[in-house]
């Protein structure tokens, strides 16, 4: 199996150096809207990377463009060393694609879905059932490979289908919206799996979501909003960018805690939601601070890291729910093009 | 190393080998939904049978008055294979609606195969799929006085094959078009239908009023109905005034269509539709 990777390694333009996704100044215009309007971005190889912002914002157009979906108006796109534009069918061999909406065929069995698939992109036989059940396995489907999809639950089905387009040995898996429509259990054990995938393949994630809790398991996450990034690095610099951690602490006396914490620390407190409540810098190394200095005893102690909502606040000035409703009546038409 | 115990595969570059391949998978896959779907077998059989043994029957003794020598049912066999081969055949083309409903359109779409191969498949798979339902027909053949020869079965297989890859690939230009489940079928009423009833399929082509025989002559599948029904007539012992009224063949502006003429004519209409199929769903979706 190893000859077989070497073998692939081969015929292509040079890993390792090539970046998995290379976007210049891409720009896509649908009748009146801009979706895209100006998109540079660099996936290095072997990264996750979340595409984070409200519907609407441009993230499937974006995607849709890299996966030779939708032709840009401008700007260039290369995916895996491959150009978009030019080289279709190279790209479309080499990436996966999980989108929004189903693409199973639930009267077929989860086996008969996955041979469809291996067959439709040409994979080598010799290798094919091997790669079959290595991907039913990675996501806990081997045992029910003989049951029609129509029988799974939606987690199932989502999982059968990120199996699906890893079974082609993708360079880089799309994921659009992979855990929309799911339960939070559901989400959480997709992304589970995707941690595992991470961890035991040699593939580039590219992910699109809305939720801002799943974006945190992103290597790095670039937020979009109304057609261009406003911000791009690791989940902990864009929320450390951001400033201030949140601590909340219970104590015996709040009123001296709080005097003291003005004097000693020169830090505003309030009590809000029965606590004690304060912003500092870095409250992972402010807490033994707190503990050796304040001088009244503390009974409890938390500290909130900035979410990545409130980066998402600090760069765009609202929430993601707010640009969400928003975007809905601002932008009718792209929400027409998301439905393409 | 972890690389190492990863069953990798290689994805090759496009080649024709590829594109069959991708074709056989789409033809495979129609089978095994056909195959799953026993209502579906039943209730397209059940038609054919109807019009065949009750149409038949309730016609024959009217008709039989006029000409003599041949039964009705016997007149009626060869179209009611077509008539088969029709509701199964644009059922398979049409079946792409779903398709796109259920998002699989989609993943056969985005694969590194061209649509044509695709639809190719697709069309393949239909034209079995109805060739394979009318065995059945076929074999009744003996109580409606069609004796069983078998290079007239294999003839009427081939012949039944054509037309059903015809009908499948008309299914999918319709199908291009109809973006919702719920119009399907009305459009299968509004195509189908016609089709039928002006292919000569229920009734002989001998003096029609004009209206009527243009229309016919302009319906593709009068041109795969005419081969079957003188396939089946070249095995009756009838004379030439009842072959005449019943089996008058195709006549363009005096000149006798010839049944090679007529199959070549339905494998460019055939090819013509595939091309249009191909055309729309390579630019719609």
């Amino acid at each position: 199996m190893g000859e077989l990777r070497v073998a692939a390694r081969t015929s292509e333009t040079g890993t390792g150096l090539v970046p998995a996704v290379h976007v210049r100044g891409l720009v896509k215009r649908y009748a009146e809207v801009e979706a895209v309007r100006g998109i540079d971005l660099d996936v290095a190889p072997g990264e996750t990377f979340g595409f984070l912002g409200p519907n609407g914002a441009g993230k499937s157009t974006t995607i849709k463009i890299l996966c030779t979906l939708v032709a840009a108006t401008s700007g260039t796109a290369q995916v895996a060393g491959w150009d978009v534009a030019t080289d279709r069918g190279a790209v479309r061999r080499h990436i996966g694609l999980v989108f929004q909406e189903p693409t199973l065929d639930t009267y077929l069995t989860g086996e008969q879905n996955l041979r469809f698939h291996g067959e439709l992109y040409g994979v080598d036989r010799s290798g094919a059932a091997a790669r079959r059940e290595e991907v039913l396995r990675m996501f806990d489907l081997w045992e029910r490979r003989g049951d029609e999809v129509h029988t799974y639950s939606g987690g199932m089905r989502r999982r059968l289908e990120i199996a699906r387009g890893l079974l082609h040995s993708p360079k880089v898996l799309f994921l659009d919206e992979p855990t929309i429509g799911l339960d939070p259990q559901s989400r959480a054990s997709i992304w589970e799996y995707l941690r595992e995938l991470h961890r035991s393949e040699q593939i580039t994630v590219f992910v699109t979501t809305h939720y801002m809790d799943e974006a945190e398991n992103c290597d790095r996450i670039a937020i979009i909003n109304e057609g261009q990034i406003v911000a791009l690095d690791t989940p902990e610099r864009l929320k450390a960018a951001v400033g201030k951690d949140r601590v909340q602490i219970t104590t015996d006396d709040d009123r001296a805690a709080i005097g003291a914490l003005r004097e000693r620390f020169d830090l505003d407190a309030a009590v809000r939601e029965g606590m004690i409540t304060f912003a500092v810098s870095d409250g992972a190394s402010f807490v033994p601070r707190l503990f050796a200095g304040l001088g009244v005893s503390i009974r409890s102690v938390t500290v909130h890291r900035p979410s990545l909502d409130d980066v998402f606040l600090a760069h765009t000035g609202t929430t993601i729910r707010d640009a969400e409703s928003a975007g809905g009546v601002l932008h009718p038409l792209a929400v027409l093009a998301r439905g393409r | 190393m972890t690389t190492a115990s990863t069953a990798a595969v290689r994805v090759p570059a496009i080649s024709v080998r590829h594109e069959a391949r991708a074709a056989f998978v789409v033809w495979q896959r129609e089978l095994i939904r056909f195959t799953k779907d026993r209502a579906r077998m039943v209730s397209t059989l059940v038609q054919p049978l109807l019009f065949l043994f009750v149409l038949g029957a309730g016609l024959s003794s009217i008709v039989r008055s006029g000409t003599g020598s041949v039964d009705f049912k016997t007149f009626l066999f060869p179209g009611v294979l077509a008539t088969s081969v029709l509701f199964t055949a644009s059922f398979s083309g049409i079946s792409m609606v779903w398709d796109r409903e259920f998002g699989f359109l989609r993943e056969m779409l985005v694969a590194p195969v061209s649509t044509t191969a695709i639809l190719t498949g697709k069309c393949l798979g239909g034209a079995t799929v109805a060739t394979l339902q009318s065995l059945v027909l076929l074999a009744v053949a003996g109580l409606v006085g069609v004796p069983y020869s078998p290079p007239m079965m294999l003839a009427l297989i081939g012949l039944m094959f054509l037309m059903a890859f015809m009908i499948t690939a008309l299914g999918l230009v319709l199908a291009a078009r109809i973006k919702q489940v719920q119009s399907a079928m009305p459009m299968v009423q509004l195509i189908i239908m016609p089709m039928m009833f002006l292919s000569g399929a229920l009734f002989p082509l001998s003096g029609l009023p004009t209206w009527l025989a243009v229309l016919t002559h302009l319906n593709p599948m009068t041109y795969a109905v005419e081969p079957l029904r003188s396939v089946v007539f070249d095995q009756l012992q009838v004379d030439p005034i009842a072959r005449a009224a019943f089996d008058p063949g195709i006549v363009w502006n005096h000149w006798q269509v010839p049944i090679g003429v007529q199959i070549i004519l339905v494998v460019a209409v055939s090819i013509g539709f595939l091309a249009a199929a191909v055309a729309r769903f390579a630019r719609t979706e």
